[in-house]
Order: C-alpha cells, then sequence, then structure tokens
C-alpha cells in the first residue's frame, strides 16, 4: 500500500530546511522498500512547526513538526507512515489548538491541497463560485459581493463591492482585472502563502471579477521578491489555462478571460495601487494624482479592478457560500474574516485567521506564546513599516478595523510584527523616516524631502541635541507629511513615529 | 551581449508596457542591464533614453554593473530586526568585506538590502540568488556562505 507524506514546498518552510527533509524521507522509504508517495504542499502557515510533515491515515492526516533531515529515520523507526507515536508529533493536524481555533475561509486549502493541481482544487470546494457566478448576470455577482460586506484587504479597507459597481457602470471599449500581490510590508506573508498555496483561488477570483464587470484580461503585479510564488504560478496558470479555467471559453460558457504575471522590481511604493498602474505600464513607479479614479481611468487609460491577493482569494467562497455567510463573521463594519500574520519576535509565528473582532492579545500570547527571546513584550508593530506601534496596555483592542484606527493603528494588510524590550522606539521611529527617503517614488516633495529631513531630525534628537525644539519640529514635519503627501507613503509615515513618540517617549530623551 | 538584448525586445515589443518586461529578461540573461543598452532598446521602443534610463535607475533590482557569482539579498526591514536582524546585517558586511550594494573585490560575492522577503515569523532571512534561509545567525551565515553552490 503507498502511504502519502505532505511536505511543503512553501519559501517559509524551505528557508528552514524542507528540502533537505523530502530528500531524507525520499532516501530513507527507498532504503526500507517502503512505497511513499510525496505531495509537496503549500504550508499551513504554523510557522514555528515546518518542516511541518503530515501522513495521512485512516483517521485523517497526522502532523509531526519540526521536521530536520536528521529526525526522518526515528520518524521511520516510530512507524509514521501509520502514525505512529514520535516525540515530534501533533496528532491530527486539524486538532491541533493553534489551527483548530481559527476560522479559514479564504485560506482554508493552504496547505491542505497540491497548490497547482485542478482536480485537486475542485475538490475541496474550488470552482464552485466561479460556477455560480457564470450563471448571473454582471450586477448580481457585484451586488453579492457587496453584501458580503468584503473590504480591500490589502490595507485601505475600501468596498471591494463599490469598486466593482465603479467598473461595472463604466462604457469602455477594454476594461481589466489587477491583482496587487506587490506584499512590501515588514510582517506580512498572508499574500504569499496564497500563492504559494492556493494559487488557482487567487485566479478564480481574478475570472469572477471579470465577469463581474466585463473585463477580459487580468494582471497581477508580483513582487521580484518572491521567486518561489512565481514557480507556484507558473504551474498553476498552465493548469488553469488546460482545464478550461482561463482562456475564451471559461468552463465551456463562451465567456473570454486570460492573465498575465508581470513582475515588480524591488520597489515598495509599487505597493501603492497607481504607482502599480504605471509599473505594469512599464513606468517608473510614480503615484499618480487621483482623480480620476483606477476605477474609471486605470491601467493603460481603462476602467481597472485593483484588489489584494487576499481580496480575490475571498472572493470565490462567497459566491459559493453567498454573502450573508461570509456577513456573519466579523462585526461592526468588518465583516467576514482576515488572515492575521504574526511575526517577528514571536514564539509561535505564523498565519492565523479568525473573524474581526478577535483581540490583539489573543493573537499575540495566545497564539504568539509570548516572544521567541523569552523576554517580556515591550511594543508591537501593526499594520507594517507605515503602522503604529502599540504598547502592551492597548493589546486588548479588538481587530477591526474600526477599532483599531481609534487607537491611531491602521490595519493595514494584517501584519502583527512583535518587539521584546530590547527595542529602541526611538531607533525605530529614525528607520521609518530612512525607509520612506529610500523607496520614496520623488513625485511629491513632502515625501521626497520631508523623510530625509525627518532622518536628521532624528538623529539630533536621538543625541541629546536640542531635544525639545527638536520635537517640536518632528511634530510640524509629520503634519506636512500627512497633510501634503500624494500617497499613503508620506502620509502614513507620521503613524509609526508619533505613535512611537507617544507610547514611549523615555526612547526620546523626554521626561514623562 | 546584443543577442540577449535583441531577444529581449523580440520577445516583448508587441506587448502593451513592454519596458519592465524586457528589462527583466536582458537582466536574467546577463545579470544586469548594460547602459549601453538604453539607446538600443529606447529606439526599439519608441522611447527616449531618458525614459529608459528612468525605469532602469528608479527600481533598487535592475542593476547596471555585472554582480558577483552570488548575490546575497538580506532583509533589513522591521521583523527580521526583531530577531537581531542588524547584528546579522552587521555580520555580513563584516564577513565579505563589502557594505550594501557592493561586489566584493574577487567578484564573487554582492550583498544587497532588501525590505522584507515575507518569511517575517522565520527570521532574520536572506536570499542567496533564488534560494530563501530562515532564522539565520551570524554563525549559520558562515556555513551558508562556507558551504552553499553558486546559486543560478
Amino acid at each position: 500500500m503507498t502511504a502519502t507524506v505532505f511536505i511543503p514546498r512553501d519559501a517559509g518552510a524551505l528557508s528552514l530546511g524542507a528540502e533537505a527533509t523530502a530528500g531524507a524521507i525520499a532516501r530513507d522509504a527507498a532504503v526500507r522498500g517502503l512505497d511513499v508517495a510525496i505531495v509537496r504542499n503549500g504550508s499551513r502557515g504554523l510557522y514555528w512547526l515546518e518542516p511541518l510533515v503530515e501522513v495521512a491515515t485512516p483517521a485523517g492526516r497526522v502532523a509531526y513538526g519540526p521536521v530536520a533531515a536528521a529526525d526522518v529515520p526515528g520518524l521511520f523507526d516510530a512507524g509514521f507512515l501509520d502514525g505512529g507515536r514520535h516525540p515530534l508529533g501533533h496528532g491530527p493536524t486539524e486538532r491541533i489548538p493553534w489551527l483548530a481555533s481559527q476560522q479559514r475561509l479564504c485560506c482554508s486549502r493552504i496547505g491542505v491541497i497540491a497548490p497547482a493541481e485542478v482536480a485537486d482544487y475542485a475538490a475541496h470546494g474550488g470552482l464552485a463560485g466561479l460556477r455560480r457566478a457564470l450563471t448571473l448576470a454582471p450586477a448580481d455577482i457585484v451586488r453579492e459581493i457587496s453584501e458580503s460586506g468584503l473590504r480591500g484587504r490589502g490595507g485601505a479597507a475600501f468596498p471591494t463591492g463599490r469598486k466593482w459597481r465603479t467598473v461595472l457602470e463604466q462604457e469602455a471599449p477594454r476594461k481589466y482585472i489587477t491583482c496587487n500581490a506587490d506584499e512590501g510590508d515588514s510582517g506580512t506573508f498572508a499574500d504569499r502563502l496564497l500563492l504559494e498555496g492556493d494559487p488557482l483561488a487567487v485566479i478564480e477570483g481574478m475570472v469572477i471579477a471579470g465577469l463581474a464587470v466585463g473585463a477580459a484580461q487580468g494582471y497581477l503585479y508580483l513582487r521580484i521578491e518572491y521567486p518561489h510564488a512565481r514557480r507556484v504560478l507558473k504551474e498553476a496558470l498552465a493548469a488553469a489555462r488546460a482545464a478550461g479555467l482561463l482562456g475564451d471559453d471559461i468552463l465551456g460558457s463562451g465567456r473570454r478571460f486570460d492573465l498575465e504575471v508581470r513582475l515588480g522590481a524591488g520597489a515598495y511604493i509599487c505597493g501603492e495601487e497607481t504607482s502599480m498602474l504605471e509599473s505594469l505600464e512599464g513606468r517608473r513607479g510614480e503615484v499618480r494624482v487621483r482623480p480620476p479614479l483606477p476605477a474609471v481611468r486605470g491601467l493603460f487609460g481603462m476602467p481597472t479592478v485593483v484588489n489584494n491577493v487576499v481580496t480575490f482569494a475571498s472572493v470565490p467562497a462567497i459566491l459559493a457560500q453567498g454573502a450573508g455567510w461570509y456577513r456573519d463573521y466579523g462585526r461592526g463594519e468588518s465583516r467576514g474574516t482576515l488572515p492575521l500574520q504574526l511575526g517577528g519576535n514571536v514564539r509561535h509565528g505564523g498565519l492565523i485567521e479568525r473573524a474581526f473582532g478577535v483581540t490583539l492579545r489573543e493573537l499575540i500570547e495566545d497564539y504568539g506564546g509570548g516572544t521567541a527571546s523569552g523576554r517580556p513584550v515591550r511594543a508591537v508593530q501593526i499594520g507594517g513599516p507605515l503602522g503604529a506601534w502599540l504598547p502592551p496596555a492597548l493589546l486588548d483592542t479588538p481587530v477591526d478595523y474600526e477599532a483599531l484606527a481609534a487607537v491611531g493603528a491602521p490595519l493595514g494588510h494584517g501584519g502583527i510584527v512583535v518587539f521584546d524590550d530590547t527595542v529602541d522606539l526611538s531607533r525605530m521611529a529614525r528607520f521609518a523616516f530612512e525607509f520612506c527617503a529610500q523607496e520614496s517614488c520623488g513625485k511629491c516633495t513632502p515625501c521626497r524631502i520631508g523623510s530625509t529631513r525627518g532622518v536628521e531630525l532624528m538623529d539630533r534628537i536621538r543625541a541629546g541635541q536640542d531635544v525639545a525644539a527638536g520635537l517640536e519640529r518632528l511634530g510640524q514635519l509629520c503634519d506636512t507629511l500627512r497633510q501634503a503627501s500624494l500617497c499613503g507613503l508620506g502620509g502614513m509615515t507620521p503613524n509609526p513615529v508619533e505613535s512611537a513618540l507617544r507610547h514611549f517617549p523615555e526612547d526620546f530623551r523626554v521626561r514623562s | 551581449m546584443n543577442e540577449a538584448i535583441e531577444a529581449a525586445i523580440a520577445r516583448h515589443r508587441d506587448q502593451p508596457g513592454p519596458l519592465l518586461l524586457v528589462l527583466h529578461d536582458i537582466q536574467q540573461a546577463m545579470g544586469y542591464v548594460p547602459p549601453a543598452a538604453v539607446p538600443r532598446i529606447a529606439a526599439a521602443l519608441q522611447l527616449s533614453r531618458a525614459e529608459v534610463h528612468g525605469v532602469l535607475s528608479f527600481y533598487h533590482y535592475f542593476r547596471d554593473q555585472p554582480p558577483g557569482d552570488r548575490t546575497i539579498r538580506l532583509c533589513r526591514a522591521e521583523a527580521c530586526q526583531a530577531v537581531n536582524g542588524d547584528a546579522l546585517a552587521r555580520h555580513a558586511a563584516q564577513r565579505l568585506g563589502i557594505g550594501f550594494g557592493e561586489t566584493s573585490a574577487d567578484g564573487r560575492h554582492t550583498l544587497e538590502a532588501v525590505y522584507c522577503l515575507g518569511n517575517c515569523a522565520c527570521g532574520p532571512s536572506l536570499l542567496i540568488g533564488k534560494e530563501l534561509h530562515g532564522r539565520v545567525t551570524p554563525e549559520r551565515f558562515d556555513e551558508l556562505l562556507d558551504g552553499a553552490e553558486p546559486a543560478p
């Protein structure tokens, strides 16, 4: 009998030695004369257990991890192919509390299926959304998305249905669907996990968007820093074309949609939607002045949907299960679930998809298990390099767009980075300006010049030179950046700076 | 050199907005985009030389000098900083004897800073060629440097 073993080929798992583990399992099986079929899945996002090896048993999949190549002989000796007991064993994967307590709607298949196999995808609920969308009028698809309450998961949280309706209402010779996979925020990796673990869901979401607004061409803008995602996407696109999920006759409907992957080239600013459009057109990634919105005049001057990977991956299940099903998760104006990403100095980091309303403390303490260094948590940064720093006292804040905004911490793309008590927040404030200076596209003066002035100011403050006057000027500089920048890079750089100063004044030589 | 450039132009010139596609192909084939290619690309794509140079110099990834045999892209962003990424960065620069953005005199290594490799639960992270490594300590860095084969 053939035993099936799952070993991720996700970039994160590979970075921790999954390839050597896979090689050791194949070799040991051959030496022992055992018949083993190895499936290279994506990661389930339990990064502290990677490389996470799973074995299919009659009672479901059983997990072992983290499995180094050197652990492999012991696993065979323990009979892991039949789910045998071993110190690295965790029992049935889906009963691991860290995973079992999650609400995986958009990430339900990551780490479960072989990423680029349409049959496996369909066997786990894939394509049901597209099949239903093919029976609906465009306006009805848009209504379903609007009623689900889905908001853009890239960071801006704009209602997806409203964006799609605007594009649907435009009269134009062509329209485009673009997927923003320029996931540049430090602390975020949900897009990468989806692209590597369930790329067909992203593709299906884009096809549905095309049907909804009347677009036949899509572009997926992928950052160059994700070579593994690029490889999986290439396979997934070929599989999708072969299965008629893309092309001139989508699932035999006579409808048309195709998709091209284009690569970024290492510019953080290209995660900003108008800058991404410029880059897709082959130009410098300088932001455009809005209006007109991309939904009215976007790629190549045509009405364009711009959504993030997580947003598109959320769409198929909404179509398949209905708007109400999705809307029932979450709270307030934040409906559905969000794949949160827990990283930095944390014991149990990874992807946690929960309905809105989970608190930061639950995420960091219950899931995260505190810091990896064992020292106290001193600060967490929410929402990437343009997000705010929060002290432990604010960790009871629930994760929803409005509640976090109320404490000055926009949720962004859902990254949470944990720091222990060795962090120096004035240094991190300086880094925020430095990063802004490094990544500014240069189009508007506040961002281009202000970021460098900010670095200089922080250097003087940190050196203790005329701190009071420096802080006053820092406030004015942040005001200018916030009010007068063209886009979020300059406009939101004050978030990490001012939150660091507000919550950790002692790091700025200020007597509190 | 001319072959790679002409092939890249021929492959993409009829696509909408082809400049980045052409630059990526040239860098993929040659490891960098030679400045001498700029006028040729400009003429073929009906752009000005300034436009081509402007794009080439805008993106951190594109280079106009050949890289070393192995390019090491080390993450300098916050999540890696939270787990001693700065110490790793200092160690890497010292061990290689070069700063970020530089190539060693023997032409073996190029060291570049990147901002996030999406491996934030397993930092500090770096790419050697297209291979990602996580939880890299200074000791592990030395092992990788001594042991790893030249990346494609």
